[in-house]
């Protein structure tokens, strides 16, 4: 049912596991209890008053009393092995980790891969890679409202809240394709702000980051030329970045590698040329609300502006 | 029913009505080129004496979203990198006091917005939508206190000098700076 990717979510579904068994059985035996005590034959009458005899009294003092330090164990056992369990979610450490700010925006998430060498940043958005097997360090901050990272497969819910930045560590200890999801109502698009995760061995995970610091290449045909005027021209320029040209505003998703993203929109849908026309030309087709214009260009500017954001792998 | 309480409901329902324009929200905003622009006027000299001006009502000043997304838009597009988060100015003017150079309108402030004025003001025709320039617009208009306090944002996005929007006291636009005979250039 549960299906832990990761050594955060292992954890939480040992914990989940333990509680669920602990209280299937109180559940059965109270149950039990309860039917016993609706078909026992009643006790003896005398007078027309039901009589307790004293060895009945005793056994019940008895009775109720291990019942209620029964409980007391078992919730004292419970709450150890859930701050055990905080603790150890919590306390992965490791110098060489793998650091990521992530940021969040309504509606998208920003990522950023952190780097020694500034020229080694990578900027991207809505995507997260990860290597399996090796630690990585969350940075969570946000620039606007609270939202919150969830990870279903490898990590609990941690906010992102504006103004406080906080940390959050996790690993991937099984490759393939998960997704995330913001668990705190940011506003009217909440529920379309997700986001990919991949996790990937650490050669392959080098490769992609190698691939995301470059910049975007020179187009090579007359259509994608023309896309690129299209996109610096109108108001595409005024929130997006593309590295290589002179676009490098911070306000939407950076997109100097959108054609290699499986998703647009903060995973509201796939990254096809048609989805990525309809949302250029209307974004509040998939997300109405959304901060994004719409844009009226003609079909041809169209055209030649998805040609060029497909070259942008 | 006794009379007081028909005024009573009639008052009413007539004040919920009215207020209802305050949390409307209009998304997918169709995106019209702004062509009505070239013919504003910013300034009352005109040869052949002044000509009525049709004066072009922002129903956003009557809407807190749109002024509210006008306050997360002047930061978004850096019009506080010349005219500071406050509004105070800077390398641009301030936008809080009652001098306006070229026009206080609504109409006329999006022609600033759209045209460019001299002295660095850029254009943002083609680069700003319509919708995002009047809510701008708007927003422009709720600093220095000329909206309805009812709409106005009252919070600020981020930390600020200024108190917000809703609470500014009424800058009354003076008349427009005509220069003084000593300014006038020989």
């Amino acid at each position: 049912m549960l299906d832990p990717a990761g050594r955060q979510a292992r954890l939480i579904s040992h914990i989940w596991w333990v509680f669920f068994w602990t209280t299937f059985i109180i559940y059965v035996a109270v149950l039990a209890f309860m039917v016993i005590s609706l078909i026992r034959r009643r006790v003896a009458e005398k007078d027309g008053l039901a009589v307790t005899p004293i060895s009945a009294e005793r056994r019940l003092t008895y009775v109720v009393g291990g019942a209620v330090g029964g409980s007391v164990l078992v919730l004292i056992g419970l709450i150890s092995f859930d701050f055990y369990t905080g603790h150890r979610v919590y306390s992965l450490q490791d110098p060489n980790a793998v650091s990521v700010n992530v940021v969040g925006h309504q509606w998208w998430w920003e990522i950023q891969y952190d780097a020694k060498v500034t020229s080694n940043i990578v900027t991207t958005a809505n995507e997260l890679h990860l290597p399996v097997g090796r630690p990585v360090l969350l940075n969570l901050a946000s620039r606007d409202v609270i939202h919150s990272l969830w990870i279903p497969n490898l990590l609990g819910k941690k906010d992102l809240i504006p103004g406080h930045e906080t940390q959050t560590w996790l690993r991937a200890d099984r490759a393939g394709t998960y997704f995330g999801q913001c668990a705190e109502f940011c506003g009217v698009q909440h529920a379309h702000m997700r986001f990919v995760v991949t996790a990937e061995p650490s050669d392959k995970f080098e490769a992609w980051l190698a691939a995301q610091r470059l910049t975007a290449p020179d187009p090579s045909t007359y259509q994608q030329n023309h896309g690129r005027q299209v996109f610096l021209t109108n108001s595409c320029v005024m929130c997006h970045t593309v590295q290589g040209t002179i676009a490098r505003a911070k306000l939407g998703p950076d997109l100097t590698h959108i054609a290699s993203r499986p998703m647009i929109a903060a995973g509201t849908a796939q990254n096809t040329r048609t989805n990525l026309s309809q949302w250029i030309l209307d974004p509040g087709h998939f997300k109405p609300g959304v901060n994004m214009p719409q844009n009226n260009i003609s079909r041809n500017d169209l055209n030649d502006l998805v040609s060029y954001l497909e070259t942008l792998k | 029913m006794r009379p007081a309480l028909l005024v009573f409901t009639g008052f009413a329902t007539v004040a919920l009505l009215s207020a209802c324009k305050r949390e409307q929200r209009q998304f997918s905003v169709p995106n019209q080129a702004a062509e009505m622009v070239e013919a504003i006027p910013v300034s009352p000299l005109q040869p052949g004496g002044q000509t009525t001006q049709t004066v072009v009502k922002n129903e956003y000043e009557e809407n807190a979203y749109a002024m509210s997304q006008g306050q997360h838009l002047f930061r978004a597009f850096n019009c506080n990198g010349c005219h500071s988060s406050g509004g105070g100015g800077g390398m641009g003017p301030p936008l809080i006091d009652q001098k306006w150079i070229y026009g206080s309108q609504p109409e006329q402030i999006f022609a600033t917005i759209v045209q460019g004025r001299p002295n660095g003001m850029p254009s943002f025709r083609g680069k700003i939508p319509e919708y995002q320039v009047w809510q701008l617009v708007a927003y422009v208009r709720s600093m220095s206190g000329l909206v309805s306090s009812a709409a106005a944002p009252s919070r600020e996005d981020r930390m600020k000098a200024q108190p917000p929007a809703s609470s500014m006291p009424k800058e009354q636009p003076t008349s427009s700076s005509m220069p003084k005979p000593a300014e006038i250039p020989m």
